[in-house]
């Protein structure tokens, strides 16, 4: 797995339950090494053992962690990076749905070895969606959840979010939204530069 | 008929950097986010070209020269600042009256997002901006990401070559290998022999013809007395232009001073580098592992020290074995008048 997914469980796993719990975590997984770099490739097995002693660590069932790893991506500091990057996908919260077609392409764009799983949003009727997840990366669905929860806080829009369950590996998640313009959302200027 | 303010409606919406010109050069419409450049001032009816400086073509000061420009892209700028960097291209309207020119940022969209706080609202839906923003932002994000690992990977290779006991420029071994293996026959109690060689004239060689050249010589030097040893010999370089070799098992002088002779002799040979030759001499001084009493490695080297500095003593290009006498002479020497010692090398 792509030492940036590696990298950003490590950086959610830090800065929510402390650097000690995640070198536990790194221990009982066997790692040899506590930093993940975000620029090299890692087996898949490696980060599935993290994963699998995170739970573990943490007592809670995978599901949810991963849904709070989505939610950590867009809304802390550390990885305001990354907000920006989805940001760019649209001036409201409908049109960057529509723009997570092409997520896998831009991650592509960004960084040649960034492998994602290939997304497909349907518009059923106005303000009811789906979003499917194709096969590649066991979770993705789980943490798009959180991606997508925090990102309506974003655009400021009110949604319902629920996880279809997966059939042969590809799984799906509702969408409805009830209100585009529910809250204020946060700022987002073009010009402004992620530190 | 289409009138002006339907042409000006249609070109806001599709190019919202369109300028609209009469033919007298004055400024008819511009698209809103031109205007948003400028809110402070209405751009019609301003003169377009006292508004922007034209960059290229440089010579265009009127508004034939700028219809007569037409088809070739313009780089012009903001007279007032911020200076704000343009591409344009103009295009006659029918019938003389007047012309369209469309503006776009180029690189400078980088500064202008910020300056102007555009959004993408501003820029019309085919146009490329808000893409080349976002490539620009996810590219310097991974770049961040792997200057890191690069970083970090050079600390790691600088702490490897630490550690290394190979000398990268010449191949031989290196301060840290000669020190291990010094320490390990001392406290063997192994015989051997000692040799501290210095070169001549290689600083130079490195003024003159350059550390290229420089770097030429030590390889050549290294090759000759990797050449002039036998394999379980120690050859290391220690320092800019100064080497130890170490002779295991060997004790007689005579074969000692034979080999030392030999590589003064050969590493005077001119070295040819690039249409020059490269001239240099090497010192040389022995210690006999028999001739010290008392066997640490510090003490050891001072001793081939002497024994080398007595030999530059002596004149350049000579050999010369340590004795006691050297380590009195040192001391003598240490004394603060120094009338009786001869000059250093």
């Amino acid at each position: 797995m792509h030492g940036l997914i590696n990298r950003a469980i490590q950086s959610f796993v830090c800065n929510t339950y402390g650097q000690s719990r995640w070198i536990r975590v790194t221990e009982a997984a066997h790692l040899g090494f506590v930093e993940f770099e975000a620029m090299l490739v890692y087996d898949d097995e490696t980060s599935q053992r993290v994963l699998h002693e995170l739970c573990a660590e943490l007592g809670r069932p995978r599901g949810e962690i991963l849904e709070d790893l989505g939610t950590y991506l867009v809304s802390n500091p550390n990885t305001e990076a990354l907000r920006r990057l989805l940001r760019f996908g649209g001036v409201s919260y409908v049109e960057f749905l529509h723009s997570l077609d092409d997520l896998a392409d831009r991650a592509l764009l960004a960084v040649s070895d960034l492998h994602l799983p290939e997304l497909e949003l349907h518009e059923h009727k106005p303000a009811e969606f789906t979003l499917t997840c194709h096969p590649g990366l066991p979770g993705y669905a789980n943490v798009m959840i959180g991606v997508l929860r925090a990102m309506a806080d974003d655009y400021g829009a009110l949604v319902m979010l629920h996880h279809n369950g997966s059939q042969e590996q590809t799984e799906t998640i509702s969408i409805k939204l009830i209100e585009t313009a529910f809250a204020e959302g946060r700022r987002f200027e073009l010009g402004a530069r992620a530190v | 008929m289409i009138d002006d303010s339907d042409i000006a409606a249609l070109l806001g919406r599709l190019c919202p950097m369109f300028v609209l010109l009469d033919n007298t050069g004055h400024i008819k419409n511009v698209g809103p986010t031109l205007q948003k450049l400028r809110p402070d001032q209405d751009m019609p009816g301003q003169r377009f070209l006292d508004l922007f400086e034209l960059l290229r073509p440089r010579t265009v000061t009127t508004m034939p020269a700028l219809l007569a420009s037409a088809g070739a892209k313009l780089h012009l700028r903001f007279r007032d600042q911020p200076q704000t960097a343009l591409k344009g291209l103009i295009v006659p309207l029918p019938g003389r009256q007047g012309a369209a020119v469309n503006l776009s940022f180029g690189i400078s969209i980088l500064d202008a997002v910020r300056d102007y706080a555009l959004t993408s609202a501003d820029f019309s839906g085919t146009d490329l901006a808000i893409e080349l923003l976002y490539l620009v932002e996810a590219k310097s994000a991974a770049m961040e990401a792997s200057r890191t690992l690069n970083l970090r990977l050079q600390g790691a290779m600088i702490a490897a070559e630490e550690q290394a006991f190979t000398d990268t420029l010449t191949g031989l071994k290196n301060r840290r290998a000669m020190d291990h293996i010094l320490e390990r026959l001392l406290k063997a109690g192994t015989p051997f022999a000692l040799m501290h060689l210095d070169l001549d004239f290689f600083k130079s060689v490195n003024d003159t013809l350059g550390h290229a050249a420089g770097d030429h010589v030590l390889q050549q030097v290294a090759r000759i007395m990797v050449e002039e040893t036998r394999g379980d010999d120690t050859v290391a370089r220690i320092g800019g232009d100064e080497f130890v070799l170490i002779f295991k098992l060997l004790q007689d002088r005579e074969r000692l001073d034979s080999i030392a002779r030999r590589l003064i002799t050969r590493l005077e040979e001119p070295m040819p580098f690039s249409g020059d030759l490269c001239r240099i001499s090497a010192s040389i001084g022995t210690v006999l592992s028999s001739q010290v009493t008392w066997p640490d490695p510090g003490t050891f080297l001072q001793s081939a020290d002497l024994a080398l500095y007595a030999a530059k003593r002596a004149g350049r290009a000579c050999h010369c074995f340590y004795s006691q006498d050297l380590d009195q002479n040192a001391d003598q020497n240490r004394v603060p008048s120094r009338a009786n010692a001869e000059p250093e090398a």
